[in-house]
């Protein structure tokens, strides 16, 4: 019995990384990573000390057709019976490939660690739970991100090179677009966020000083990327982004059920709201009635005086 | 140019959550179902763009009873040609992919569109399964599309921003916010899906790899701390003493 990783380095070895091997080794077999991306040999190598036993590398893959079969040859060659994801970009696209391919049922989105032969899911985005049973030999786990704590402690493993001969790409990148410096929405532990409440976006300055000295992402309710007040890639909700960010300030939001939908997988929720009926209130941990131009600058001031005293 | 866009149904946002049967069964009682929105949206209209732009035809796919029909019609009326229902209850995303990869291999189309995800269930399933069966690439969360002869340039979702890539068709393209525009159905639209073809096939026979054992709901939240607007140095502190994440 052993359990197989997938794992995209392309970026350096994250927090999901770190993740997805700790809740493999939590399902008790014999953890093998295999990991395509250029991250370097010591990177790949530290995942020993989260679980694994071994990492296997072919830095030749791109595609999710490439990664589908490098992942297959993978679970031939190591005799997984389990393949873990972090329930990314990339695993929404390859995940579903090799499910297929392995016939092995997959379970995206977890959250939990399964309790017996049940997977535990959102569904009706975010507002319950499903427990699923995979009813196949072979499985697949994509796990969401943020979902448990990375326990490392042990120490660094082998990495070897990996020969998956996974054949041509099929799609052919033409040009990468990233906002540079910028903290990735989905990725954010931080989310500082505002709506129509702000009247204009000329007001979104207070917004993303109150971010940048958290260090924290922006993002938006829709009708406002709607109307171009912000970019598109800031709106979060049912049919935006899905986050799940430790910290969750909504400001000017009214809390409309389809923002919830994405956001309310958030940990702790602050609502600056200038009416008390807000139905966002009803989600919010902590609440604050009150004029966002007021009390976004206030909120500002004291996470300044909070840093220099700490 | 032939496009196939799959629709499922979801509920109405609005709809209360609930479920039956000792928490095995979703409560379908006074739940509104409606189009997927992404399915609505964005990969409908951006395959009637393509048609309205290039000819060729829109059929939309869907696997289900013959209670979604009322669903399948509502986007008719947004302008697809035909329709096409798998007669089965869609069980898990691989039978329900399954089906529509055996429609599609019959009838040869140049694209597959489908949505992002259903808001219920799979969670981003459908597509890939579909391509991995049709042996087909798969580009999953594409905010644009554009075909031109034999290939098709597709931006989408990469982790902090945006790719653009080229792939040739037949592939299957998953479609995100930023596709296209929502179209309301005007009164001529609504009128002419009532006489569109709606075509009922016999689902083929596949197995379910998972199965939904139970579900519940998530703890009540506890009652919302109101804080006085004047005194952020109280918020700061309860978010690094109390909450602890800062
Ligand atoms: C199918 C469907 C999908 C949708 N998907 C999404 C989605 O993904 N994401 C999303 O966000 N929405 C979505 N919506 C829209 C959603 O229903 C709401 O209309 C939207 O979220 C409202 O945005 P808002 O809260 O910014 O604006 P409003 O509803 O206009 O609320 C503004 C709020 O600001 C408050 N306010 C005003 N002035 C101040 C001030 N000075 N200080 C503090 N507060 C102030 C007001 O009291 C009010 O509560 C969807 C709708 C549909 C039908
Ligand atoms: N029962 C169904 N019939 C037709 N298409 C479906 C069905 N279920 C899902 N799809 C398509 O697959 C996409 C992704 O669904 P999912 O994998 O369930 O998140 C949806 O947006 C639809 O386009």
């Amino acid at each position: 019995m052993s359990t197989l990783v997938y794992i995209n380095s392309s970026n350096g070895i994250g927090k999901a990384a770190l993740e997805v091997v700790s809740y493999a080794k939590k399902l008790g077999s014999d953890v093998t990573v295999v990991a395509n991306g250029s991250a370097d040999e010591a990177a790949l190598a530290y995942l020993g000390e989260y679980g694994a036993s071994k990492v296997m590398v072919d830095r030749s893959v791109e595609d999710p057709q490439q990664i589908t079969r490098m992942v297959n040859a993978a679970a031939e060659a190591t005799g997984a019976n389990t393949v873990v994801f972090s329930h990314d970009l990339t695993a929404k696209a390859v995940a579903p490939r090799l499910s297929v391919k392995m016939k092995a049922g997959l379970v995206s989105g977890a959250v939990a660690v399964p309790e017996g032969d049940k997977v535990k899911v959102n569904v009706f985005s975010g507002k319950a739970f499903g427990h699923v049973k995979i009813n196949t030999d072979k499985k697949i786990i994509s796990l969401l991100p943020n979902s448990i704590q990375p326990e490392g402690g042990g120490s660094a493993c082998s990495v070897e090179d990996f020969a998956s001969n996974a054949g041509d790409a099929a799609i052919k990148v033409l040009e990468t677009k990233k906002p540079e410096g910028e903290i990735p929405l989905p990725e954010a532990e931080l989310v500082v966020s505002a709506g129509r409440g702000l009247k204009g976006p000329e007001n979104w300055g207070m917004v993303e000083e109150l971010a940048s000295e958290l260090g924290a992402a922006t993002a938006c309710s829709r009708p406002v990327a709607d109307i171009g007040w912000r970019p598109h890639h800031e709106h979060v909700g049912q049919t935006g982004v899905a986050i799940r960010p430790n910290l969750y300030i909504a400001a000017g939001i009214s809390g409309a059920i389809q923002h919830l939908a994405g956001v309310n997988g958030s940990k702790v929720i602050v609502v600056v709201n200038t009416d008390s009926e807000a139905p966002f209130f009803k989600a919010a941990d902590y609440g604050i009635v009150g004029d966002a131009f007021e009390v976004i600058p206030r909120l500002t001031e004291a996470v300044k005086k909070f840093k220099s005293s700490n | 140019m032939k496009l196939l866009v799959c629709i499922s149904k979801s509920p109405d946002t609005t709809s209360k959550i609930a479920f039956t049967e000792g928490n095995s069964k979703f409560d379908e009682n006074g739940v509104q179902y409606i189009v997927n929105p992404y399915d609505e949206w964005y990969a409908l209209v951006r395959a009637l763009e393509l048609k309205e732009a290039g000819g060729g035809s829109v059929t939309i796919c869907t696997v289900g009873s013959a209670a979604d029909d009322s669903v399948i019609r509502k986007a008719l009326a947004i302008g697809a040609d035909e329709a096409v229902r798998i007669d089965a209850e869609p069980t898990d995303a691989y039978y329900t992919a399954m089906q529509i990869a055996e429609y599609a291999k019959a009838n040869e189309f140049d694209l597959v569109l489908t949505g992002k995800e259903t808001i219920n269930y799979n969670g981003s399933q459908v597509g890939g399964m579909l391509a991995e069966a049709l042996d087909v690439p798969f580009i999953s969360l594409a905010s644009k599309l554009e075909v031109n002869g034999s290939t098709a340039t597709v931006e989408s979702e990469i982790p902090g921003g945006v790719q653009v890539s080229e792939v040739s068709i037949p592939a299957v393209i998953s479609c995100a916010k930023g596709m296209a525009e929502q179209r309301i159905p005007n009164m001529r639209g609504i009128m002419a899906a009532r006489t569109k073809p709606l075509n009922v096939v016999a689902a083929a026979d596949v197995p379910s790899l998972t199965s939904f054992e139970s579900y519940d709901l998530p703890p009540a939240k506890a009652a919302c701390k109101m804080i006085d607007p004047e005194n952020m140095d109280e918020l700061v502190s309860l978010l690094h003493n109390e909450a602890k994440v800062i």
